[in-house]
């Protein structure tokens, strides 16, 4: 840190290292939670989309499919954020 | 029992051969009969590196497809007795890796070693599944870089699936944290991800961390493992991440933020 940064780093904003760290964690879970989900997940969500899509317009952040193991089972979760 | 090492990291430029090279190196140095293994098939710089590239006659190809035998493709290291290269083809494409072809060599050189260490090429394509697919153990290569981690968690996702010992159900692939390029100045500064910060998101034990240094170009321009310069603080870490590997108790070094003269601290730099 030198003088000049004095200068440079009086604003809130947090420091990139933080930004990188939150970004991962993000994506890393969603990552690995796609891995151990079925393989014909992303065809499944993109046919519901589309059915959907026929009555409601809709775009690709307000459909999220999930498959959860619950035990012996498992619970395929849908969620729809449907605009107003 | 020969214990077979993969070098990875899915993303490339992090560091795999710089790490194969000294760590084949370093396990060597230890007393270990150790050949390393270049499976970038059409883009060998393993040799380079360990400055055996002009004597390269067979290649790992050469090898699989029967058109050489190990021992006349085998490079042993001039600086180390127990040292060996088995050098990738340049020219043929990776498909010509099998995992039959690939086992076979692995069995063959089973028993003459204690360690078969397998380079691996960048990406997740038929040459990195196949240099991690027999593993015992992984160690992955990660910069404190987005791309970096992210990359590093895919290759572990595939470790755990589709590598030999997840597809018989044997006791999964040991994988090892090997974090190269870091700055401790940045780190301070908040401008770079911490060890703790790579270790939360990926969750595997650490083998080692591997400060930025001058040393390890100045070792590449030489074909010299970087192990080999002693003084370095890179061939002093590398040194520490194969006592770590061979099951010592070794503490961190070099994570610390170099202290400044008064004038660099008052004006930078």
């Amino acid at each position: 840190m030198s003088i000049f940064d004095l200068f440079r780093d009086n604003s809130k904003e947090p420091r990139s290292a933080q930004v990188a760290k939150e970004r991962l964690k993000v994506i890393v879970a969603h990552e690995r939670h796609q891995r151990n989900a079925p393989d014909y997940l992303p065809a499944l969500q993109r046919d519901i989309m589309d059915v959907i899509r026929k009555y409601v317009d809709i775009g690709p952040e307000q459909l999220q499919v999930d498959v959860n193991e619950e035990g012996n089972y498992s619970i395929l979760e849908v969620n729809v954020n449907l605009p107003k | 029992m020969a214990k077979i090492v993969v070098i990875t990291s899915g993303k490339g430029g992090v560091g795999k051969t710089t790490s194969s090279a000294a760590i084949s190196m370093g396990l060597a140095l230890r007393g270990h009969k150790t050949v390393v293994i270049d499976f970038d098939i059409g883009l060998r710089n393993l040799d380079i590196i360990m400055n055996c590239e002009r004597r390269v006659v067979f290649d790992f190809v050469n090898v699989i497809q029967q058109e050489a035998s190990l021992n006349q493709a085998l490079i042993k290291d001039k600086r180390c007795d127990n040292l060996y290269i088995l050098p990738a083809s340049q020219t043929r494409d990776k498909d010509a890796l099998t995992k039959e072809g690939v086992k076979k060599v692995l069995d063959d050189l089973a028993e003459q070693f204690d360690y078969i260490v397998c380079d691996s090429p960048a990406g997740i394509e038929q040459g990195a599944q196949m240099a991690l697919y027999y593993a015992d153990e992984a160690i992955v290569v990660t910069n404190p870089e987005v791309s970096s981690v992210r990359d590093s968690d895919r290759i572990l996702g595939i470790l755990q699936s589709k590598s030999y010992r997840a597809e018989t159900n044997q006791p999964p692939v040991r994988e090892h944290l090997l974090i190269t390029r870091y700055d401790p100045e940045r780190v301070a500064r908040g401008d770079m991800l911490d060890v703790p910060d790579i270790e939360e998101i990926l969750a595997i034990p650490l083998l080692g961390i591997i400060p930025e240094s001058q040393a390890v170009l100045n070792a590449s321009n030489k074909g010299m493992p970087v192990v080999l310069d002693e003084k370095s603080d890179a061939g002093q870490a590398y040194l520490d991440t194969v006592a770590r590997f061979l099951g010592e108790e070794k503490p961190h070094r070099f994570l610390e933020a170099q202290r400044k003269g008064f004038l660099k601290r008052v004006f930078g730099g």
